[in-house]
């Protein structure tokens, strides 16, 4: 007899014995992992498998043997071209139409064109602060290219490629930058936590990690919602965060409530090496963060994240599973490097080589690489490459000086949106400070901002 | 003499009874009776009694007259529940008439360690009422991300003791998301977390806690706590459909112990709206949750001794608070005490009490007086020292009307 009928001899057994309670509880459509089978049977004098509950179809040993995973082989990384824009696999190919690879190429160029500006006008004074996403345009713009664009997506905040990918303008980016009058924030985040309903990516907060749990529960969402309407493409959830916010606690209760409730999201870690100053010795000690996946019962994929094309495919591929059997999440760890530094409040030489840094630019980067791949199959040259940089620096500058000369915007937007309407307590403060902005009118800059003192009175004739 | 030991027998009977749950989180029951286990000639502690006590409904008339009911309702039916049930027949209206209400939490499928959610996953399907892994950090950024895509999760976690490893997500994410999204108006506003809180007679550290000051400090959220059935069912349903995130705090001595008349079918009560209980002229009393049962049996010994009239409002709703009600009545008063179980720096106490010294600060004709938990955590054994009793209450009235 095979274990596996025996198992199920064993199961009906048990289901008819008065002492074990049916499993009334268990939703039909969910799938339950092999080793969790037969959940309700007791163990058996001679029994050959482990069946206590917690580890169905565990076989019993005699060796003493510790599972030790400094002698395991490290997870592969997946790719599909080499530093050199060579394609390895020529049967399979690279999976991306010309056109588009060139589109992504152009994203990818004008990513690194804003960030250099901008970390620029950081240091000139200009923006309070900036991060950049050097070294990581290819694991953000290339995952967001083979995503649908009603996907929801939850952003660490090194994910500015993504917007860009999915239809967020120059404009949209600099109002931000700039807090001005058109912010879609209303000027109350800090630079770079960008948020957009129409693209379906959910507003950054500077609190690390606490998205991953979000994409869960949002998964869920998606996943109820997608089997009320069938007939609409269905809707998964992804998210984006760094190999160091995996240390927080809530990276473990994300993953693990996801993969518990069976939801349909891609959990995607850029791994760039540095959480700031922390290289990921001090951060982790098992292999990367893709090793933990398994530890879930997550499906899990290592991608080179230079490389877009292993990007997109392993995204498009993950797409496809996490919808399989109702819902599954999947993890992917998208290696790479921090080329920049951590923020514009930081100078990362204070605690890595600039030669590393260097090594890094020159040796390998997504840019460069997909650039060799275009040149390789004559789609790209220099000239193309000067026009598009000086073409590119020309929209951002102009977008740039277009947010700059708006106003900030209207005073009321400091206290809106707390509650869904003002409170009596809100209402009482509203109007205290209109009461000091009127009688010490040399104190505030209230001209700078759209409407000035006023806006408060239109907050305040808002009944609630 | 030293009664004769249990057999072996009788001892493992005892163990294995159905009603012994295994979780270690529910070894104990909250059971009323057991709470206020005063002296032995104890006059005003010990008092305390749910069946006579008139803040709870005993007949379904007095059920029916509360004005804040609609026409419907008041001419309805009215069935005599426990707090529990009550919460269980919010969540189960909820879960019926809106099919973007989802209910989980640890232990929730098989009922709840406390029955709250008794019979819902078999009625409503394990996709709506399930089980989460024990993380109150994961279950409540979950129900962040599943409101943020339009449903109206009711999360529990299972003692307000252990919300904390979900402070984080609470104060930094659900209270911040609206503001954040800007004019993209995206929010979590369908979100309700629910926690047993306050003491249970031995609670002890972390079955015992009140902690709704920690949230009254944060903008963006709504902290409402119950003191009976009727409250808990109408204020549960109107937490689950308003469009803010709301703390709701159930004070899990009354679960079983807080029994009334209640409607049968549902209704809404107001979330901004304190409520006069009682009225008087001397002194007013603001309390919440289960301390407007000591201050109620506090005030009945103090109106027969001292021969004052005594006005009793209960918060309800603790953020954003109705100060209104509270103003006009010691506006009236002119003398105010405060009461509540968790201790007094900070807490809500500190925020009524300037608030009335600020508004009120002409008509005062004695200090505002808090009684509350002193600044200790609650031993197992000295509890009955540690939260305000009926005595402390009723002292304080005398000291205040002293004054």
């Amino acid at each position: 007899m095979s274990l596996r009928t025996r198992y199920h001899r064993l199961c009906a057994q048990a289901l008819k014995s008065s002492s074990v309670r049916p499993n009334a509880f268990q939703p039909c459509n969910k799938v339950i992992p092999a080793w969790q089978q037969g959940r309700a049977v007791a163990s058996t004098p001679n029994a050959e498998k482990v069946l206590f509950p917690g580890a169905l179809n565990s076989e019993f040993t005699n060796t003493l043997e510790f599972l030790r995973p400094s002698t395991k082989k490290a997870i592969s990384t997946y790719r599909v071209v080499d530093q050199y824009g060579e394609v390895i696999d020529k049967e399979v190919g690279v999976d991306t139409e010309d056109g588009e690879a060139l589109e992504l190429y152009k994203n990818m160029v004008c990513l690194s064109i804003m960030d250099l500006l901008m970390f620029e006008a950081q240091r000139q004074g200009r923006l309070s602060f900036y991060m950049v996403s050097a070294g990581e345009e290819g694991i953000s713009i290339g995952s967001a290219s083979a995503l649908h664009p009603t996907d929801v997506i939850f952003c660490q905040y090194r994910e500015s490629g993504v917007y860009l990918q999915r239809g967020f303008t120059l404009d949209d980016f600099m109002n931000q930058l700039f807090s001005n009058a058109k912010d879609c924030g209303l000027g109350r985040n800090m630079p770079v936590h960008y948020g957009s309903k129409e693209l379906n990516i959910h507003t950054i907060s500077s609190t690390l990690a606490t998205q991953i749990p979000h994409a869960a529960g949002a998964a869920y969402a998606l996943k109820l919602q997608n089997s009320q309407n069938p007939e609409v493409e269905p809707r998964i959830a992804v998210c984006y965060f760094g190999e160091g916010a995996a240390s927080e606690g809530d990276f473990h209760a994300a993953l693990n409530i996801a993969a518990t409730r069976q939801v349909p999201a891609i959990f995607i870690c850029r791994n760039n090496g540095y959480a700031i100053s922390t290289p990921t010795s001090d951060q982790y000690r098992g292999d990367g963060i893709a090793s933990r996946g398994a530890g879930y019962g997550i499906a899990t994929l290592r991608v080179d994240g230079n490389d877009i094309f292993a990007v997109r495919r392993a995204t498009k591929q993950a797409r496809r599973l996490v919808l399989e059997n109702g819902g599954q999440p999947v993890l992917i760890e998208m290696m790479a490097y921090r080329v920049g530094h951590h923020s514009t409040s930081d100078d990362s030489f204070a605690y890595r080589q600039k030669v590393e840094v260097e090594d890094w630019k020159r040796r390998d980067n997504p840019i460069t690489r997909l650039r060799k791949w275009l040149e390789g199959r004559n789609l790209w040259d220099e000239d193309k490459e000067r026009g598009l940089r000086s073409r590119t620096r020309k929209e951002i500058l102009a977008a740039f000086d277009r947010a700059e000369k708006q106003k900030k915007p209207a005073i009321k937007n400091a206290f809106g949106d707390v509650w869904e309407e003002l409170t009596e307590e809100q209402r009482g403060h509203v109007e205290e400070l209109r009461d000091i902005l009127r009688r010490y009118p040399n104190e505030y800059d209230v001209d700078q901002y759209e409407g000035g003192v006023a806006s408060l009175n239109e907050l305040l004739a808002k009944k609630s | 003499m030293t009664p004769k030991a249990s057999s072996i027998r009788t001892l493992s009977r005892y163990l294995l009874r159905p009603q012994a749950s295994i979780h270690p989180r529910c070894q104990y029951r909250a059971q009323g009776e057991r709470h206020s286990s005063a002296a032995a000639g104890a006059r005003l502690n010990g008092t305390v009694g749910y069946d006579t006590t008139p803040l709870l409904h005993h007949t379904s008339r007095t059920a029916l007259q509360n004005p804040e009911l609609p026409e419907d309702i008041r001419k309805g039916q009215t069935k005599r529940i426990n707090l529990y049930t009550a919460v269980n027949e919010a969540l189960r209206h909820a879960l019926q008439s809106d099919e973007r209400v989802l209910v989980f939490g640890e232990d929730i499928q098989f009922g709840g360690v406390f029955r709250c959610t008794m019979n819902l996953a078999t009625d409503f399907g394990t996709e709506r009422v399930f089980n989460t892994p024990l993380s109150e950090q994961g279950l409540v950024g979950f129900a962040i991300g599943a409101a943020s895509e339009g449903m109206r999760p009711v999360a529990e976690v299972q003692f307000a003791d252990y919300v904390f490893p979900a402070f984080d997500q609470i104060v930094n994410e659900a209270a911040k998301y609206r503001y954040r999204a800007g004019n993209t108006g995206v929010h979590c506003g369908g979100l309700v977390i629910r926690m047993p809180a306050g003491v249970v007679g031995h609670g002890a550290l972390y079955h015992s806690q009140s902690p709704e000051a920690l949230f009254t400090h944060t903008p963006g959220l709504r902290v409402v706590i119950p003191r009976s059935p009727t409250q808990a069912k109408g204020l549960l349903l109107s937490a689950i459909r308003t469009n803010d995130p709301v703390i709701f705090m159930e004070p899990k001595v009354l679960y079983r112990a807080a029994v009334e008349q209640v409607p049968v079918s549902p209704f809404y009560l107001p979330l901004d709206k304190a409520e006069v209980l009682k009225p008087g002229n001397d002194l007013t009393i603001v309390s919440y949750g289960t301390p407007l049962y000591t201050c109620s049996a506090a005030i009945a010994a103090a109106e027969k001794d001292f021969g004052c009239n005594v006005e009793l409002i209960d918060l309800r709703t603790i953020y954003p608070w109705d100060r209104e009600t509270v103003l006009q009545s010691v506006k009236k008063t002119g003398r105010a005490i405060v009461v509540h179980e968790s201790m007094m720096n900070a807490g809500v106490g500190a925020e009524v009490a300037a608030t009335i010294q600020e508004k009120a600060f002409l008509r005062l004709e004695a200090p505002v007086k808090r009684v509350t938990g002193w600044a200790t955590h609650t031993g197992l054994v000295y509890e009955k020292f540690i939260i305000p009793d009926v005595t402390r209450v009723y002292d304080a009235i005398k000291q205040t009307l002293d004054y």
